[in-house]
């Protein structure tokens, strides 16, 4: 089942241009590879089929992922691309993978050490973007949080004619007393007024 | 203090059982809270499932049986403790082979699958080519066993596909499909946007198809058996709770908020009746029996379903036929069943087999208390199949 050239032919599935590059970018960093990116969903499993990779890399969360299953049924048992994950021996390998978000499918018959350095960069890969989607959705609620406040800030400041650090100390008050975070007050005082609007 | 359980779901009508069970307050009478996680894709569940990111999960009903057998990937043992949902599912096709199916005098008759699988065979040039969310499913199932018996041969003239019900339309529209099958609320999605038309409802093929299962790891099973009943009474609670038409409408409601299907509770009633919207004329059919969540002992796990689809996929795959059959059996937890809801009222058959097809009409059988009856569970060319003759 060795393929007749010795490089590995890698399938890398992502609409996201930029996170395909990069991933490119980190596979090659790993080894010599013959790689390929889709991007578009149509027809995936014949597309793949057609190409005739070893391994086919996936994010876990991609809702293309169940035409790939086709793949493990194709053809005579001895043929099909079967194997999801290292040669489904190597539990802890694979549920690194599974732990990182991404998805491996492995044509049956080709040696772990081959496939190991794949997706050791893969799961390397996998986990920066992870933790970077994870830093943006952080940073976005701080900001929303942000606003809040002071819009809060701005309505007690108004309300009561007070200055804005004492606005700000009066919400961190109501905090602590009701056990909840300042941004849950502001919200509370936001909603508020705008149905007493 | 609650235990808290992680439950995975794909957005489909009848993930109602195990939603239900948390939403209506079966989990918390039980000491559990269901904490959910809608899934992008079948595989991604069955993943995280093997993996242990999630304990339980609304399953395809013939996936712990393809796991039994080696095939789909991982080899991880997955069981079923009992069926979610019976039948449920439609097949739809664009609407202009439906015009042409109409052209040559197309029965009304819902239930005529014969009809319907040879009007639409005659107006399509073959291969036919039919979308099913996932290759290991009921869905796919009932084509191969509707479209085979009607004398189309796979994969020469009949080609099955797996498109995620989402992208039904777009492969509709290239091409890519001629017709589909799949679960609601997909088939009134489609109708509504106009896209289709449904022609047959899964039903019409097999009377009394199990659709979902209620699936963990076996490993699962074996950590906290009293975790474990407490999950079981839950969800069958909420499947008795959900067969009561009267509850039709707070069910519809509560599936429809965004963090659940995100889908207008009016589509969602469709499938819950059974009286579906058809064609994008508002042409409406009454389905019995469409959906089934608890009647004729809909929850147990009969150990013949799972062999029927283990010999169905063993011989289109060429496995060994009784290998199959017998690993497949041991997936179907008939034994938990009995163990864990004969206290609680559940309804116990006399037997964990039977021959499936059998009945056409309404049966009374053998039972824990003797007031048993079972729907009927026909195929529609009257075939019927024995379990004990696969050995």
């Amino acid at each position: 089942m060795e393929p007749a050239s010795s490089k590995l032919r890698i399938v890398v599935v992502e609409p996201d241009q930029e996170r395909a590059h990069q991933f490119v970018d980190v596979l090659r960093s790993a080894g010599d590879f013959e790689l390929t990116v889709i991007g578009e969903a149509s027809a995936l499993a014949r597309r793949i089929a057609a190409l005739d990779p070893d391994v086919v890399l996936i994010d876990i969360e991609n809702p293309s992922r169940d035409s790939l299953e086709e793949l493990t049924m194709a053809a005579g048992p001895t043929e099909r691309a079967v194997a999801m994950f290292v040669d489904r021996s190597d539990g802890a390998l694979t549920a690194a993978a599974v732990e990182a978000g991404i998805s491996a499918y492995v044509v049956d018959g080709l040696r772990p050490e081959r496939i190991k350095p794949v997706l050791d960069a893969a799961i390397a890969r996998f986990k920066m973007v992870s933790r970077m989607r994870r830093e943006l959705e952080a940073t976005k609620a701080a900001l929303a949080e942000r606003k809040t406040i002071d819009r809060a800030k701005g309505l007690l400041m108004t309300a009561r004619g007070i200055g804005e650090e004492e606005a700000y100390a009066l919400l961190r008050r109501a905090a602590m007393d009701q056990g909840k975070k300042i941004a849950e007050v502001a919200g509370a005082i936001v909603t508020a007024a705008e149905l007493l609007r | 203090m609650s235990e808290r359980l992680e439950i995975g779901y794909i957005p489909l009508l009848d993930a109602a059982p195990v939603i239900i069970a948390e939403e209506i307050g079966f989990a918390r009478e039980e000491g559990l809270e269901l904490a959910f996680h809608r899934e992008p894709s079948w595989s991604a569940l069955r993943d995280k499932l093997a993996f242990g990111k999630i304990d339980a999960a609304h399953m395809l009903s013939p996936v712990p049986v393809a796991m039994s057998m080696g095939l789909g990937g991982l080899a991880s043992a997955i069981d079923a403790l009992q069926i979610l949902s019976v039948n449920g599912t439609v097949v739809g096709v664009s609407r202009e082979i439906a015009a042409r199916m109409h052209a040559r005098g197309l029965t009304r008759d819902a239930m005529a699958a014969a009809a319907v699988g040879r009007a639409l065979i005659d107006v399509h040039r073959q291969p036919l080519k039919v979308g099913v969310p996932f290759p290991f499913s009921m869905h796919a199932e009932l084509l191969y066993y509707w479209l085979g018996a009607l004398g189309l041969q796979a994969p020469q003239q009949l080609v099955v596909r797996t498109v995620p019900p989402p992208q039904m339309p777009a492969a509709l529209e290239a091409g890519e499909i001629d017709a589909f099958c799949v679960g609601e609320p997909w088939g009134s999605i489609a109708v509504e946007r106009g896209l289709a038309e449904i022609v047959l409802p899964g039903c019409a093929i097999w009377r009394f198809a199990p659709e979902k299962v209620l699936a963990v790891r076996r490993s699962f099973t074996d950590e906290a058996p009293g975790r474990l009943a407490s999950l079981m009474r839950a969800v069958w609670r909420a499947g008795r709770w959900l067969a009561d038409p009267a509850h039709h409408m707070t069910t519809a409601e509560i599936l429809a908020q965004p963090r659940y299907l995100d889908v207008s509770a009016e589509t969602l009633e469709r499938g819950l009746s059974g009286r579906l919207v058809v064609s994008s004329a508002g042409e409406i059919r009454r389905i019995d029996r469409f959906l089934m969540f608890a009647d004729g002992a809909a929850q147990f796990p009969w150990r013949s379903q799972a062999v029927w689809m283990a010999t169905r996929l063993a011989e289109r795959l060429g496995l060994d036929r009784s290998e199959a059959a017998e690993v497949a059996r041991r997936t179907f937890r008939a034994d938990l069943y009995r163990a864990n809801l004969a206290d609680i009222g559940a309804d116990l058959p006399g037997a964990s087999e039977k021959v499936e097809g059998a009945l056409e009409s309404i049966t009374p059988v053998a039972s824990s208390t003797g007031r048993l009856f079972l729907g009927p569970d026909s195929f529609f060319d009257g075939r019927i199949f024995d379990p004990s003759l696969t050995e």
